[in-house]
């Protein structure tokens, strides 16, 4: 399994969550919805205008900007 | 003393259903000082010495948000008896991860699932019996929406807080961690209630700053707990709060492991299939303008229109005021008497009363757009459009509604979590025309060109535009600057919201608006007419012409400022000052100066009079716009101060927008009238290319922080 991160991942495919990178606010808050090690993720789409993204998540709708997706490393 | 049961859940769990069930009738809204958001308190029906808190919705208790520092500063501060918990059931993982931090503070908890009949439709199944042993607290099933299940609810809170019993958490944290937890408590928190303990030890171990400035620690204590926590950091491999958020999710999995069914519907979800249309690619733009189009058409040109022309013209117009006119007569009043009572006060708060049903309609239509779900979609959409001027998607609704009113636009600022953000939203939204500037617009057209149809959409261009400016450059300043505010938000199953709790909702705000309308606004009226009418005249006091009116002595004072713009002259700086207590009394100071009060503001013979007093088109544009962008009605500037919750933000707004829109105006005029020859080349011009220069240069410097970084870094460095 190759790693990369959440920002790259296609839109349908389901991602298993390595760790997070970063610190502070931004990190926790990620966190506190439920993205930690381990959880399983589905890219569900991307916003119209390319940016944020929606995922699936501990079996609710989430979304993200790209640039905090980078924070979350997958396989 | 009574019991005091805090309703505390994620955002969209249900809570504000349940108190209103709850609380009936009785509820008000009431803000605590030094907090900006809402907590609401009420009694219940049956109980009346229970006293119910709503508390914001969140998602945790940690100190990055400011509704979660305000549920917890009460949680923690106040101490209710106890916590009614709720959770969605629908959603129960992510719910249970407030659960385990609220079942550490050391107050009773009784956890509330709500949602429970679509759970059951869906076929999922929760164990509440195994659930409750493994979360050792008591577990209620109910509907908030269809009202089952709430008496058992509030039965067991009020049981839970007579009886006292602090919960203790079943779940405990990994060896390591323990361990470093214990060390806490023993190194500084033994002096503590022990029920107590356990939560400070947990934000100790997390260094969350708010707790370790509120214990004051000394610098020995605080090294010696780092020892601690670093030990469990290393052993771990990770930092000390992201083990503790980490331990809690594996911690819920593995209980819902054995109280938690779903039935794994492959099919779509109602939402997905609503969602696969709305938010595609190429169809989420047209159908938001069509829905926002489709709002505002009912809310203004339609329905709305309809019973505001009725309560403006037939009831106010034809019923309300002659009647008192013929009332006050009949009871031998002196003439001043009358047009105080009926030109002054009557006059003055009808014209915004007679926005109520117009603004009524539109809480309505935008209360269900917000409520079923829409609205997080519209941010989601948005977010990137909105980044690109330093505002997340989120401020997208403040500006929306603001075209309709300022005041809820204002209001609508609540669910923007960033402050800087928020602040930066408030300032610039009611620079969007709202309803009551729109005759202002009409009047000003009809004068320079005999009323034409695109000049209100190019004043919705120079506010929009306006906006935009504004945010660019007050995002590039110190006070504003930093990392765009996170986007990090859920989007919600859609639902059909409940008929009454959007009238609950809906009543709520006009019911603000209206009590404002009797006070602040009566006290204005009463102030403006005084002023307008009262003079000195031959060396005598009273009622006098309005050349020597006090207003016109005021306005000859101020007007010389407004020379550069082209209006300096009183009546113009009094037909604005009246903007002040409502914009479309811009329209009727002006008819009143030019003595043509009984006709509309559609008529030639007014447009005519009108433009006799402005010295040029360009000068009446340059009028136009300075109302348009200048600070707001005295509604939204309450309203404003209330939101900001702080003096000197307010001074700010209000400083802000009026030297923005002087110098919109200056540069209107100025390069205005020297191309078409009103004006020549002289120090006024000079002025506005300065300004202009200024302009454009803070738009376009480089901003003093990097976007992107995450540490902290000094905005004053760069320029």
């Amino acid at each position: 399994m190759q790693t990369m991160t959440l920002r790259e991942v296609k839109v349908g495919k389901t991602v298993k969550v390595l760790k997070l990178k970063g610190e502070g606010a931004v990190k926790r808050r990620i966190m506190d919805m439920g993205i930690t090690k381990g959880v399983e993720i589905y890219v569900r789409r991307v916003a119209p205008f390319g940016d944020p993204i929606e995922v699936t998540v501990r079996g609710y709708e989430l979304s993200l900007r790209k640039a905090d997706a980078e924070m979350v490393e997958v396989e | 003393m009574g019991i005091r049961i805090a309703l505390a859940g994620n955002p969209n769990s249900g809570k504000t259903t349940l108190f209103n069930v709850l609380t009936g009738s009785n509820q008000y809204v009431g803000n605590w000082p030094g907090v900006t958001v809402e907590k609401k308190e009420g009694t219940i029906k049956k109980y009346p010495d229970v006293t119910v808190i709503d508390l914001p919705g969140i998602y945790s208790l940690s100190p990055y948000t400011l509704e979660e520092v305000v549920s917890r500063d009460f949680l923690v501060g106040e101490r209710p008896d106890v916590i009614l918990n709720i959770v969605d059931g629908t959603n129960i993982e992510r719910n249970l991860y407030l659960t385990t931090q609220l079942m550490e503070l050391g107050i009773p908890v009784v956890v509330a699932v709500n949602m429970m009949d679509i759970v059951r439709k869906n076929g999922d199944e929760i164990k509440i019996d195994a659930l409750s042993k493994s979360l050792g607290c008591r577990i209620v099933e109910i509907s908030a929406l269809r009202g089952t299940g709430i008496n058992e609810a509030v039965d067991a809170a009020i049981d839970a807080a007579t009886a006292g019993v602090k919960p203790t958490p079943a779940h405990t944290f990994s060896g390591v961690v323990e361990h470093a937890l214990a060390h806490i408590e023993e190194a500084a928190l033994h002096d503590m209630p022990s029920e107590q303990q356990r939560w400070y030890a947990i934000k100790l171990f997390e260094r969350d700053k708010k707790v370790i400035e509120q214990l004051k620690l000394s610098d020995e204590v605080i090294a010696h707990i780092e020892e601690d926590i670093r030990a469990a950091e290393t052993e771990l491999d990770d930092d000390s709060e992201s083990i503790i958020t980490n331990e809690r999710y594996i911690y819920i999995s593995n209980i819902l492991k054995n109280s938690y069914k779903k039935k794994n519907a492959g099919k779509l979800s109602t939402s997905e299939k609503i969602d696969r249309i709305v938010t595609n690619r190429f169809l989420a733009l047209p159908i938001f303008a069509l829905v926002m189009v489709a709002v505002y058409y009912i809310a203004v040109t339609s329905v709305g229109t309809i019973v505001t022309d009725f309560t403006n013209e037939v009831l106010f117009g034809k019923w309300i005021m002659p009647g008192v006119a013929s009332l006050l007569k009949s009871a031998g009043a002196a003439d001043w008497v009358i047009s105080l009572v009926v030109d002054g006060i009557i006059g003055g708060i009808s014209a915004p009363i007679g926005f109520a049903p117009q603004m009524a309609v539109l809480f309505l239509l935008l209360s269900f757009l917000e409520d079923c779900g829409y609205m997080a979609r519209v941010a989601f959409i948005m977010d990137k459009l909105f980044r690109r001027f330093g505002l997340s998607g989120k401020s997208f609704i403040p500006l929306l509604v603001s075209s309709g009113c300022g005041v809820p636009g204002i209001m609508a600022t609540r669910t923007i979590e960033n402050e800087k953000d928020r602040r930066l939203t408030m300032i610039t939204t009611t620079m969007i025309p709202c309803g009551a500037k729109l005759p202002v617009i009409a009047l000003i057209a009809g004068a320079i060109m005999g009323g034409s149809w695109w000049m209100a959409p190019l004043m919705y261009f120079v506010g929009i535009a306006s906006v935009i400016v504004s945010c660019v450059i007050l995002k590039k300043t110190k006070m504003f600057s930093g990392d765009p505010a996170p986007f990090i938000m859920e989007l919600p199953q859609y639902h059909l919201p409940s008929i009454k709790n959007m009238l609950i909702h809906v009543w709520d705000r006009v019911w603000h608006f209206l009590k404002k309308a009797g006070t602040v606004l009566f006290l204005c009226c009463v102030v403006m007419w005084l002023l307008v009418t009262l003079g000195f005249e031959d060396g005598k006091f009273g009622i006098v012409a309005q050349e020597n009116s006090i207003m016109s002595i005021i306005g000859g004072v101020i007007s010389p400022i407004f020379i550069p713009l082209g209006f300096g002259f009183w009546q113009a700086v009094a037909a604005s000052l009246s903007g002040f207590f409502a914009k479309e009394a811009v329209v009727s100071t002006i008819a009143i100066f030019v003595g043509l009060v009984d006709l509309g503001q559609e008529d030639p013979e007014l447009w005519g009079a009108v433009m006799a007093l402005f010295p040029s088109a360009v000068a009446a544009v340059s009028f136009l716009v300075f109302n348009l962008l200048n600070s707001p009605c005295i509604a939204a500037v309450t309203t404003l101060s209330r939101e900001m919750n702080s003096r000197k933000w307010t001074v700010f707004a209000l400083v802000y927008q009026n030297v923005f829109a002087y110098v919109v105006s200056l540069m209107i005029y100025q390069f205005g009238s020297t191309i078409t020859g009103d004006v020549s080349f002289g120090i006024g011009t000079v002025g506005a290319i300065i300004v202009l220069s200024v302009m454009v240069y803070l738009i376009f410097r480089k901003a003093p922080i990097k976007r992107m970084s995450a540490k902290k870094s000094n905005p004053a460095r760069a320029s």
